[in-house]
C-alpha cells in the first residue's frame, strides 16, 4: 500500500507539472501578455514601464526559466499577481471559489440524492414504471448538452413561467428565497449528468448484487425486503458510484465553465474563460493548477476510499 | 441484467386471448408462439436499436444531401423574414404578407432558415466527430496494443501517460488553444482527437494482456511471425469488438464537446453554421425567438441519445464485460 501511495503521489505531481507547463507554453504562444496594458487609442504604457514589467514577470528570460521561476514561487505558496488587476492570484481565486463550490456541492448533493435512490428503485422494480422513468432520466441526462439544459430551463422557468430568475445571483438580496431560487436551475443543469451516471452505475451494480448468494441467504433467513435492499445489497452496490466520484468532480469543474457562462454565475469557470481571452496567464495558470490539484486529490481519495469500502481491493499485487 | 437485450422472457408471459387457447397446447409443445403483429412489432423494436438507427440514418442523409434538401443556403439572409416563427404559428405569416418565404422551423434574427442551417450544421458536427474519433481511436488502440503486447517499461510509460493525460482540464486547455491558434475546424478536430485517444487505451491493453498468453500466439511466434504481424493479424482481430464498442460509446461525448466549445466561442468559427454556434447565437433572442436556439439543441440531444443507445446495445451484444462504462 505504501509503495502504491508514493507512486500515486509522484505521478500526481507529474500531472500538475504537465498541466501547468502546457498552459505556460500555450499562453506565451498567444502573444505578448503585456499587450493587455496597451490601451486602445495609443496611450498606456511607457517603454520604461514595459521594461520594469518584463523584469518583474521575467518575460525576458527563456520560457523554461520563466516556468521554473513560477514553479519555485508556487512551491513557496506564491502564485504571483494577475496582470489585469495586479492583485495576488490566490486572493482573486479565493473570492470566486465560494460561488463555484456552492454550485458544485449542491449539484453533487442533487446528483447523489436523485441518482442513487432512483438507481436502486429501478433495479429493485425492474421493468416497472420506475425503471423506465429512471432510464429515460439517465438517457436524457447523458445526451443533453449542459448549456442546452440551462437554456431550456431559462426559457421555460425564467421567460415563460417566470418562476425562477434567469441568471445572476443578486448579492444584496436575502438568501431565502431570492438567492435560493437563483441556485435551482444551475444546480440541476450541472447535476443532471452526474445523476445519470450515478443512476446507471447504481442500477447495474444493484442488479448484480441482488442476484448474489449472500442476498439470497439474507432473504432466506427472513430479513425484511427493505433491510435486504438497503442494508445488505446497497452497501456493495455503492462501490462503483463511489469510484467514479473523482470523475464526477472533474465533470463539475468542466461543467462549471459552461454553466457559469450560461447563468452568468460569478465563479471560477467564468473567470477562467475571461482570463484566457485577456491572456492573463498568471491567473489562468493558477486556475488550471487548482483544477489539476483538485482532480489529483479527488482521484486519490476515491482510490483510497475504494480500498476502504471494498477490502477485496488491494493495490500491491499488481 | 443488461439494459436492452433482456425482453426475451417478457413476450412469453403475455396474457393469452381466448380464441388462441385451443391451439396453445400444440404450439407450446413444438415451441412456437402465437404472436400478434403488435407483439412482434414491440419485440423487434426492443430487441434491435431500430429507432436510434433510423434517427442516425436520417441525420446522415440530411447532412450529405443538405444542398439538395433545402431551397435556400445556410447564409442566405432575408430581412423580411427576420425572426419568423416556425410554420405552424401561422398568424405571423398572415400579419407579414411581405415575406414570401416559409420557414419550417422558423428563421433567425437576419432571416436565415433555421432548418437549413441545422442541416448544414449536421455536416460539420458529424464530420468533426467522426474524423476526430477515428484519429483518436487509431492512436489509442495502437498505444493499447503496443503497451499490452510488449509490457515492461513501455507498458508502464504508456499507462502513466494516460493517467497524467486524464488529469488535464481539457475544456480550459482547448479554449486556450483555440484562442492561441485561432478558431478553425481543424484545430477543433485536433483537440477532440487529443481528448479521444486516452479513453480506451486501458481496456484495449487489458484485452491484449489476456490474448497474448494464448497458445495460438505462441505458435505464431514459433512459426516465425514478426511482432508486427502477430499484433496486426492475430491480436487485433481479437480486440476489434472492444475497440468498436468503445468508439461508439465515445461519439456522443465528442459531439457534446464540440458543441460546448462552439457555445463558449472557442470551437468552430462563429460564421460557420454548427449546432453549438446556433445555440450560442440564439441565446440572445431567447425571449423573442426561442426556435433559433431550441431546435439545434434538440438535434444535438437526439443524435447523442441515439448514438449512446446504439453504443449500449452494441456493448451488450459484443462486449458485455464493458458494461460498467
Amino acid at each position: 500500500m505504501r509503495k502504491y501511495l508514493i507512486q500515486r503521489f509522484f505521478f500526481g505531481i507529474l500531472s500538475l507539472i504537465a498541466a501547468t507547463l502546457i498552459v505556460f507554453v500555450l499562453s506565451r504562444a498567444q502573444g505578448d501578455p503585456l499587450l493587455l496594458y496597451a490601451k486602445p487609442g495609443g496611450y498606456g504604457v511607457s517603454p520604461e514601464q514595459i521594461a520594469a514589467l518584463e523584469e518583474k514577470l521575467a518575460l525576458d528570460r527563456p520560457l523554461i526559466v520563466q516556468y521554473l521561476i513560477w514553479l519555485g514561487r508556487v512551491v513557496r505558496g506564491d502564485m504571483g499577481e494577475t496582470l489585469l488587476s495586479e492583485r495576488p492570484v490566490s486572493d482573486v481565486i479565493g473570492e470566486k471559489l465560494g460561488a463555484t463550490m456552492q454550485l458544485g456541492l449542491l449539484a453533487w448533493i442533487f446528483a447523489t440524492l436523485v441518482g442513487v435512490p432512483l438507481g436502486v428503485l429501478s433495479a429493485v422494480k425492474r421493468g416497472s414504471v420506475w425503471d423506465y422513468l429512471g432510464r429515460a432520466f439517465a438517457l436524457f441526462g447523458q445526451a443533453a448538452p449542459v448549456f442546452f439544459l440551462g437554456i431550456l430551463g431559462i426559457l421555460l422557468f425564467g421567460v415563460q413561467l417566470g418562476w425562477l430568475p434567469a441568471g445572476l445571483r443578486p448579492v444584496q438580496d436575502p438568501f431565502w428565497p431570492s438567492q435560493a431560487k437563483a441556485l435551482v436551475m444551475p444546480t440541476i443543469a450541472l447535476g443532471w449528468l452526474p445523476a445519470a451516471v450515478y443512476l446507471r452505475l447504481t442500477r447495474s451494480a444493484m442488479l448484480e448484487v441482488l442476484d448474489s448468494e449472500y442476498v439470497k441467504l439474507a432473504r432466506a433467513k427472513g430479513a425484511s425486503g427493505r433491510a435486504v435492499i438497503w442494508r445488505h445489497a446497497l452497501r456493495n452496490a455503492l462501490i462503483p458510484p463511489i469510484t467514479v466520484s473523482a470523475l464526477v468532480l472533474v465533470g463539475f469543474l468542466e461543467g462549471s465553465v459552461v454553466v457559469e457562462a450560461v447563468f452568468a454565475w460569478p465563479g471560477i469557470g467564468r473567470m477562467a474563460v475571461e482570463s484566457i481571452h485577456n491572456n492573463d496567464f498568471p491567473l489562468l495558470t493558477g486556475i488550471i493548477l487548482m483544477f489539476a490539484v483538485l482532480y489529483v486529490v479527488g482521484s486519490f481519495v476515491a482510490d483510497v476510499a475504494y480500498t476502504i469500502v471494498d477490502p477485496r481491493i488491494r493495490y500491491d499485487q499488481s | 441484467m443488461t439494459e436492452q437485450t433482456a425482453p426475451d422472457s417478457t413476450s412469453q408471459s403475455e396474457p393469452i386471448d381466448e380464441h388462441s387457447q385451443s391451439t396453445l397446447m400444440a404450439s407450446q409443445v413444438i415451441g412456437i408462439q402465437e404472436q400478434t403483429f403488435s407483439h412482434k412489432f414491440w419485440y423487434v423494436l426492443r430487441r434491435w436499436p431500430i429507432l436510434p438507427m433510423l434517427v442516425l440514418f436520417v441525420m446522415v442523409i440530411a447532412a450529405v444531401f443538405a444542398p439538395l434538401l433545402s431551397p435556400t443556403g445556410p447564409r442566405d439572409i432575408n430581412l423580411r423574414g427576420r425572426a419568423a416563427p416556425p410554420v405552424w404559428q401561422s398568424d405571423w405569416y398572415e400579419a407579414n404578407p411581405n415575406n414570401e418565404q416559409t420557414y419550417l422551423l422558423g428563421a433567425d434574427h437576419v432571416g436565415r432558415d433555421v432548418l437549413t442551417r441545422m442541416l448544414y450544421g449536421a455536416r460539420i458536427s458529424l464530420m468533426v466527430a467522426v474524423i476526430s474519433l477515428s484519429v483518436g481511436v487509431v492512436i489509442g488502440s495502437a498505444v493499447g496494443l503496443v503497451a499490452g503486447y510488449y509490457g515492461g517499461w513501455i507498458d508502464e510509460f504508456a499507462m502513466r501517460t494516460v493517467d497524467v493525460w486524464n488529469a488535464l482540464p481539457f475544456l480550459l486547455i482547448a479554449i486556450l488553444a483555440a484562442v492561441t491558434f485561432g478558431q478553425s475546424v481543424s484545430i477543433v478536430m485536433i483537440l477532440l482527437a487529443l481528448v479521444a485517444w486516452a479513453g480506451g487505451v486501458r481496456n484495449v491493453r487489458a484485452e491484449v494482456l489476456t490474448l497474448k498468453t494464448r497458445d495460438y500466439i505462441s505458435l505464431a511466434r514459433i512459426a516465425g511471425a514478426s511482432d508486427f504481424r502477430i499484433i496486426m493479424r492475430h491480436i487485433l482481430p481479437g480486440v476489434v469488438n472492444t475497440i468498436v464498442v468503445l468508439a461508439t460509446l465515445r461519439v456522443g461525448g465528442l459531439i457534446l464537446a464540440e458543441a460546448s466549445l462552439s457555445f463558449l466561442g472557442a470551437g468552430i468559427p462563429a460564421a460557420t453554421p454548427t449546432w453549438g454556434n446556433m445555440i450560442s447565437e440564439g441565446r440572445e433572442w431567447l425571449s423573442t425567438a426561442w426556435w433559433i436556439a431550441v431546435f439545434p439543441g434538440f438535434a444535438i440531444l437526439l443524435v447523442v441519445m441515439s448514438v449512446n443507445f446504439f453504443g449500449d446495445w452494441l456493448r451488450d451484444r459484443w462486449d458485455p464485460k464493458l458494461r460498467q462504462l
